[in-house]
């Protein structure tokens, strides 16, 4: 119960002192703008309720660009680890590049994304997956990898092949890792869908969030905001239910 | 005196046909684990100075010495999982590596069970990894829980084992390897004292009730004198043997009278200052 409550309880004087600060213009004050930029609480959930079909539509298009990212992001991951960890060549001559994969600036290659691919769909997912790729594929590898030396000698006096120790040991093994990167990676695949519709798109929130911002809609900005908060932490918090059901055994469970 | 009067259950011989035919020659004549002029090192650290050793078919054979003395090495070599630097192994006649392999299972000194699988899974893995179906591989495994006293536990995940019954686990896998041979790393060496005991009279009426030819690691005198017929007493890196005991009455039971027997002192002592000059 004291694990609702607390976060509960944290969120709620949280949002009643920027609630108060707001009413009484001690923000606006503080940062000497019009106090009708910075919306108080109420004024966003007013939002949320009277935009409610404007931003359902949009958070439709989102919700879907981060599944959908983060889920060829999940196969690809799985795809590129497993030869990585079976082969020490292609570990060695490709680990480098996994790694170079993440300098590559987002904000300024999305533009170039959205060249080549359009306005639609392909763009925001090559970019969500190259963002949520690098921790699944890191993690997965680790857990591979971390298999105790012990356990694959007996395994092969056990008259384990190749195959079956990768099957039985070092693939269960593996699973609570790829659910830690996994984990990481739907958190940031929201930011990433928001990127990709800022560099072209005419729909999504990110879209939304870029004409309200012009017209100085802040309340409504905010509730996109609050939207894309709510599915990073739904999003969450199912990769962890799922997580419990199916590597029970990992570190965190006990 | 055996606690285990039926037929053995699990016949030390391959299963499938396309195996090499390891176990029947060795019950054919000849000892089961043959090392000779035995030579091994790390780089420029020695490990095993020399080391001769013939272990007879269904014989149990102690190997004792200081810790980093290189017997987990030895178990390796034996194994087929590394390569001498110099002499020659042979398990049940085959000195190819994957020959070495096909005649031994390994049970090291931490129970690494799955905690993914059921006891009755992690017992059946070999079974599981020779080809059999898990239903299949479980009914060839769960005699052996009834009979090994961990009936009721088949279903339980190893979490929710003690470190004992674990350990019991553990040994019933390495066993239904149906592997001729036996390699035991300090199987005991993580468990208190009290559980230890328990688990070498257990290992006793399981080896009366299953005979194999155990080669058994151990820096546990009492251990290797109650468990061996014949104990080995290696000394510090290089290893090499400084002593060689026979024990009169390996596995007796009840094991509280014959450990405490001045037998078995008598040869405690010997063994203790073999290790003591050997750990000079």
């Amino acid at each position: 119960m004291s694990r609702v409550l607390a976060p509960l309880g944290i969120v709620c004087t949280l949002v009643g002192a920027w609630e108060l600060a707001a009413r009484w213009d001690l923000l606006a004050g503080a940062l000497n703008i019009e106090p009708f930029l910075i919306p108080a609480p109420s004024e966003i959930a007013t939002a949320l309720w009277e935009d409610r079909e404007l931003l359902a539509a949009d958070a439709w298009v989102t919700l879907g660009e981060v599944v959908l990212g983060f889920g060829l992001a999940a196969v690809a991951g799985v795809l590129f680890a497993v030869p990585l960890h079976l082969s020490r060549p292609l570990r060695q001559a490709l680990y480098p590049l996994l790694v170079a994969s993440q300098t590559v600036p987002i904000i300024v290659v999305a533009p170039i994304l959205v060249v080549w691919f359009g306005f639609g769909i392909g763009p925001k997912l090559a970019i969500i997956a190259l963002i949520c790729f690098f921790p699944i594929t890191v993690n997965t590898l680790d857990g591979l990898r971390s298999v105790d030396p012990d356990l694959a000698k007996m395994m092969r006096t056990l008259d384990a092949s190749r195959w079956q120790l990768f099957r039985r040991v070092e693939a269960p093994t593996a699973l609570p890792y790829f659910f830690s990167g996994a984990k990481i990676a739907v958190a940031v695949a929201v930011i990433g869908a928001v990127f990709g519709e800022w560099s072209g798109s005419d729909s999504g929130l990110g879209h939304l969030m870029l004409q309200a911002s012009a017209q100085l809609l802040t309340a409504r900005l905010f509730a996109a905001v609050v939207i894309l908060s709510a599915f990073a932490i739904g999003l969450f918090w199912l990769l962890s239910a799922l997580e419990h059901k199916v590597a029970w055994w990992g570190p965190r469970a006990t | 005196m055996s606690k285990f009067p039926e037929a053995p259950v699990v016949e030390p011989q391959p299963f499938s046909a396309s195996r090499p035919d390891t176990g029947r020659r060795i019950a054919g004549g000849g000892a089961a684990v043959a090392i000779d002029g035995l030579r091994h090192s790390y780089g420029d650290l020695e490990v095993i100075a020399r080391l001769d050793l013939a272990v007879r078919p269904r014989e149990v054979v102690g190997v004792l010495g200081p810790s980093g003395c290189g017997k987990s090495t030895l178990l390796e070599l034996i194994a087929g999982l590394q390569e001498p630097e110099a002499g020659a192994i042979a398990v049940g006649g085959e000195r190819a590596p994957a020959g070495r392999l096909a005649g031994c299972a390994y049970m090291p000194q931490r129970d690494l069970l799955l905690p993914w699988l059921t006891a009755i899974d992690n017992a059946a893995l070999a079974l599981r990894n020779q080809g059999r179906g898990r239903d299949d591989a479980r009914r060839l495994a769960a005699p052996l829980f009834g009979r090994f006293g961990l009936e009721g536990f088949e279903r339980s995940r190893p979490r929710e084992l003690s470190s004992g019954m674990r350990q019991c686990v553990a040994f019933l896998r390495t066993l239904l390897a149906a592997k001729p041979v036996l390699l035991l790393d300090e199987p005991f060496g993580a468990l208190d004292a009290i559980t230890r005991g328990e688990m070498q009279e257990w290992v006793a009426g399981a080896l009366d009730f299953e005979p194999r030819t155990v080669v058994l690691v151990t820096h546990d005198v009492e251990e290797a004198l109650y468990l061996c017929d014949r104990v080995l007493v290696l000394c510090a890196r290089p290893a090499r043997v400084v002593a060689e005991l026979v024990t009169p009455a390996p596995r007796a039971a009840p094991r509280m009278a014959a450990v405490t027997s001045p037998e078995f002192s008598a040869d405690r002592e010997r063994a203790l200052r073999a290790l003591l000059e050997g750990a000079r």
